[in-house]
C-alpha cells in the first residue's frame, strides 16, 4: 500500500542526491574542513560550495550565511544575538503572537530578562496588523522579528513593509524574518524583504534534519550563543556538520520553485473544492495563503482523533505545528477561532511528491471518519 | 508592470570620435555583467543605454550588477509607459506607491526630449504632481529639497517613470584602456590596485606566484576568490599561476639573506614581463604603497622597477593603509585578504631586509645565483584558468 504523506511542513523526504551527498561526505570526503591538508581543503571547498548555493538562492553574499543546527537554533541565535548586541540602543523588541515557538518562547525569555517585548495583534484573516507595527516601532526598538509564512495556516505576512516603517520612524531596529516555511516555496530574496537577519531550514525542502542557516546582512553585528572555535565567523563554533550541510546544498540546487508551486497550487485548489463539498468543514487558511499549506476544521471530530484515524489509512497529516506536540496551538489561539474550530483543526501540507491520489485518499478518510467517529 | 533600466553615460560621452567604440565596449560589458541573470536587449539612443529584460528577471539583482559596471555615471530603474498622458496617469500611482507611502515630501520633474508630445515639461510635472497628491494626500511638494524626486521622461521610443537615479560605478569601460597584468599575492593591496586600474578602463590579466609546499593550495584558492570579487567590476580575468618554489629556494641558498626580498621581487618582475607580453599586456600593475614595508622604499622600488621593461603602474603608491582598507571593504575583498595563509611574499622573509639596496650590488648577487634557466622553466610551467 502506498503512503499518502501530507505533512510536508513538518518535514519532507530527503532527496536521493542530498542523501548520496551526505553519504559521500561521511565515508569519503570526511576530513575536517579546518584541517590544513589537502583533504581538509577539499572538505572546506564542499562547505563553501554549499554556502554559495544557499547564498545565491537568497540573493545574498556567501559571507552573509552561517550554518546552524536548524531553523530553531537560527531563530534563537538571531533574536538573542541581536538583542544582546544592541541592548544599549534601547530595550524594545517587536514581534507577533503568530510566531513559531522557537521565536515565541525566545521572546518570552527576553521579556523575563527585562526587554520590552511587544506582541503585535493580527487582523481578521490572521495577517499581522501593519498599522499596529507602525505604532509599536519607535526609536528605542532594536529588533523586529516576524515570520514570512506561518507554519500552521500558511498566512503570508507583508514583511517588506517593515523596512519602510523603520526608515520612516528613524528607528535603529534590525529586522529578522523567519522564512523557514517560505524558503524554496516562494522566491525569497533578502534585498526585496529588506531584512538584516533571515532564517531558513533544510528539512522542509527535501534536505536532511539537523541543519539550517541564518543570513546575517553584511555589517550587522550579533553576539554568539556558544563559544569554542573560529568556525562560522565565531558565531556558531564547533566542527561543521559537513554531511548535513553538503546535503542541504544539494537540496537547494534541486529546487524548482515555480514548477513545484504551480503543481502544489493545483492540488490545493482541488482539495479546497473537495473539502467544501463536505458539510460542516471550515477552511482556516485564507485564499492568499501559501499554497503549500491548507488548514481546515471538521468542526466535529477532535484533531488528534481524526489524525490517528487517517494515519491508520496511511494518510499522514498534522493537527497543528508538530513542534508543540499535543499542546494547544498558540497560533490558533491568536487567531481567536471558536473552540469547535480550533479543537478540530487539521493541517495538510504539500510537496512536489504529492498527487491527486493523496488528496482523494484524504477526502475519503475524512468522510469515513466523520460518519464513524464519535463527535467531540 | 514592465520595468527597464536607463543608464546614463559618464566621461565617455565626452570622448569625441572614440565615443562609438566606448559605447560598444560598455554595451558589451553590461551584457557580460548580466550573464546568467536572464535575457536582455541592450540598446543605445540619445546617449542613454536601455536595458530591457526579455524574460522574467530579478530587477534588484540586475541593478546590483549594473552598479558595478565602469563607465556608468548613474542609472534609473524605471516603469515603461505608452507615450500618452493617460497611461502615465494609470501607472504612476501604482509604480511609485512603495516609495511614496512613507515619504513626506516630493517633487515631479519632467524631461521631454520628444517635442511632439502634446504637453510641455512643466505641464507634465504639474499634472502628474497633482495626481500623486490625490493618491497620497499626506505628501507635500518641496521643489528645492524633496525626499523623493519623481522623474517622468518622454523619449523617442516610450515614456518612463522613475523615482530618481542611483549613482553608477563611474570610471571608463573596461577594455577601452588597454591590457595590463596585475601581480597578485593574496594580501589587501593588490586586489585594490586591480580594481583601481579596471576603473580606468584597463582589461586585467592576473599573475600569481605559488611556492608549494611552502604555500598551500588554500593560498591559491584565496587568490581565486579575490579575483572573483574583482571580476565583478573588471569582467573575466585570466589568472596565471607561476611555480616559484625553485627560484625562491635558489635565491635563499645562493644570495645574501638581506637581499632575498629584493631579488625575489626582481625575479617576479622579470617573469611577469615575459608572461604579460605573451598575453598582449603592455603594462604591469602592483599594489605597492611607498614606505609600507622594506621592499617598498624608494630605493627598493627603483631596484625592482629596473627588472621590468614595461611601465609598472602602482595606483596605491601615495595611499595610507586605512584608505586602501576602505576600498577593499567596498569591493568586498577585505575579509578574504585577511585570511591567514602563507603566501609567496612571506616565505623565507629575512629578519632585516635591506631598505636601501644598491642596484649594482643586487645585480652582482643575482648573476651569481644563475637564475635564468629557472625563470625559463617557471614561465614554461604556468597554469592558466579564467576567473569570472
Amino acid at each position: 500500500m502506498t503512503i499518502h504523506y501530507l505533512d510536508n511542513s513538518a518535514t519532507t523526504r530527503v532527496s536521493e542526491n542530498a542523501a548520496k551527498k551526505a553519504y559521500t561526505l561521511m565515508t569519503e570526503e570526511f576530513a575536517n574542513p579546518s584541517s590544513l591538508h589537502s583533504m581538509g581543503f577539499r572538505a572546506s571547498k564542499e562547505l563553501e560550495n554549499a554556502r554559495d548555493t544557499v547564498a545565491s538562492a537568497l540573493g545574498a553574499e556567501s559571507s552573509e550565511i552561517i550554518f546552524t543546527s536548524g531553523g530553531s537554533e537560527a531563530n534563537c541565535l538571531a533574536i538573542l544575538g541581536a538583542a544582546h548586541a544592541h541592548k544599549k540602543r534601547g530595550g524594545r523588541i517587536v514581534t507577533s503572537a503568530l510566531e513559531h515557538s522557537s521565536v515565541y518562547d525566545t521572546m518570552l525569555h527576553l521579556k523575563e530578562e527585562g526587554f520590552d517585548v511587544v506582541f503585535l495583534p493580527t487582523k481578521a484573516g490572521g495577517k499581522i496588523d501593519i498599522d499596529a507595527a507602525f505604532e509599536a516601532i519607535d526609536e528605542r526598538t532594536i529588533l523586529v522579528s516576524l515570520m514570512h509564512t506561518n507554519n500552521e495556516v500558511g498566512i503570508i505576512n507583508p514583511v517588506e513593509e517593515l523596512k519602510k516603517i523603520i526608515k520612516h520612524k528613524n528607528s535603529p531596529a534590525l529586522i529578522h524574518i523567519d522564512a523557514v516555511q517560505a524558503f524554496g516555496k516562494t522566491d525569497i530574496k533578502v534585498s526585496r524583504t529588506g531584512c538584516d537577519l533571515l532564517t531558513v531550514s533544510s528539512h522542509k525542502i527535501h534536505g536532511p534534519k539537523g541543519v539550517g542557516a541564518l543570513y546575517i546582512r553584511k555589517g550587522v553585528r550579533i553576539l554568539p550563543l556558544t563559544f569554542g572555535g573560529k568556525q562560522e565567523r565565531k558565531l556558531r563554533p564547533g566542527t561543521e556538520a559537513l554531511p548535513l550541510i553538503g546535503a542541504f546544498g544539494e537540496a537547494v540546487k534541486e529546487l524548482n520553485i515555480k514548477g513545484t508551486t504551480e503543481h502544489v497550487r493545483a492540488l490545493n485548489t482541488y482539495l479546497r473544492e473537495q473539502l467544501s463539498e463536505i458539510d460542516g468543514i471550515v477552511i482556516n487558511s485564507p485564499e492568499d495563503a501559501s499554497p503549500y499549506i491548507l488548514n481546515f476544521s471538521t468542526c466535529a471530530v477532535r484533531s488528534e482523533t481524526m489524525l490517528h484515524h487517517l494515519a491508520a489509512r496511511d494518510v499522514f497529516v498534522s493537527s497543528g505545528s508538530a513542534c508543540s506536540k499535543g499542546g494547544k496551538s498558540h497560533v490558533l489561539k491568536a487567531l481567536s477561532l471558536p473552540d469547535e474550530v480550533a479543537d478540530t483543526a487539521i493541517r495538510v501540507s504539500f510537496s512536489k511528491h504529492n498527487t491527486k491520489d493523496d488528496c482523494d485518499a484524504l477526502i475519503e478518510g475524512i468522510r469515513d471518519g466523520l460518519s464513524t467517529l464519535a463527535r467531540r | 508592470m514592465k520595468e527597464i533600466v536607463l543608464i546614463k553615460l559618464g566621461e565617455i560621452a565626452l570622448k569625441g570620435l572614440n565615443r562609438f567604440s566606448f559605447e560598444d565596449a560598455l554595451k558589451k560589458n553590461i551584457k557580460s555583467a548580466l550573464y546568467g541573470a536572464g535575457y536582455f536587449k541592450v540598446s543605445i539612443a540619445q546617449s542613454t543605454i536601455y536595458v530591457t529584460p526579455q524574460s522574467e528577471v530579478d530587477m534588484d539583482e540586475v541593478c546590483d550588477r549594473i552598479s558595478r559596471v565602469f563607465g556608468i555615471v548613474s542609472f534609473s530603474r524605471a516603469c515603461v509607459c505608452e507615450k500618452n498622458i493617460e497611461d502615465i496617469f494609470l501607472k504612476a500611482p501604482e509604480y511609485l506607491a512603495d516609495t511614496l507611502r512613507y515619504a513626506k515630501t516630493f517633487k515631479v520633474e519632467a524631461k521631454r526630449s520628444d517635442k511632439k508630445f502634446p504637453l510641455t515639461s512643466p505641464e507634465i510635472s504639474r499634472e502628474v504632481g497633482g495626481l500623486l497628491l490625490e493618491h497620497f494626500p499626506h505628501l507635500t511638494v518641496d521643489v528645492h529639497n524633496p525626499e523623493v524626486k519623481v522623474v517622468v521622461e518622454i523619449r523617442d521610443f516610450g515614456a518612463y517613470i522613475h523615482a530618481g537615479a542611483e549613482k553608477g560605478a563611474g570610471g571608463i569601460p573596461v577594455g577601452t584602456g588597454g591590457n595590463a597584468a596585475i601581480l597578485i599575492s593574496g594580501g589587501i593591496d593588490s586586489p585594490v590596485a586591480a580594481y583601481m586600474l579596471a576603473k580606468r578602463g584597463v582589461k586585467l590579466t592576473a599573475i600569481h606566484f605559488a611556492s608549494p609546499p611552502y604555500t598551500s593550495e588554500r593560498a591559491e584558492d584565496k587568490v581565486q576568490r579575490l579575483l572573483r570579487k574583482v571580476s565583478r567590476y573588471a569582467g573575466p580575468i585570466e589568472m596565471i599561476t607561476v611555480p616559484f618554489t625553485k627560484i625562491q629556494e635558489r635565491i635563499k641558498d645562493e644570495c645574501e639573506e638581506e637581499l632575498f626580498t629584493i631579488i625575489m621581487r626582481r625575479m617576479m618582475m622579470k617573469i611577469s614581463n615575459i608572461i604579460a607580453e605573451k598575453y598582449d599586456c603592455t603594462a604591469l600593475i602592483t599594489g605597492e604603497s611607498l614606505g609600507q614595508v622594506a621592499s617598498q622604499t624608494i630605493s627598493a622600488i627603483a631596484c625592482t622597477d629596473e627588472a621590468a621593461e614595461m611601465p609598472v603602474f602602482r595606483p596605491l603608491i601615495g595611499m595610507d593603509k586605512e584608505e586602501i582598507i576602505q576600498i577593499s571593504r567596498k569591493i568586498d575583498t577585505f575579509d578574504i585578504s585577511i585570511e591567514p595563509f602563507e603566501d609567496c611574499c612571506t616565505v623565507f622573509t629575512p629578519k632585516h631586509p635591506r631598505t636601501k639596496p644598491v642596484l649594482k650590488f643586487v645585480k652582482y648577487a643575482e648573476e651569481d645565483a644563475h637564475l635564468d634557466d629557472l625563470i625559463a622553466e617557471a614561465v614554461e610551467n604556468v597554469k592558466v584558468i579564467t576567473i569570472r
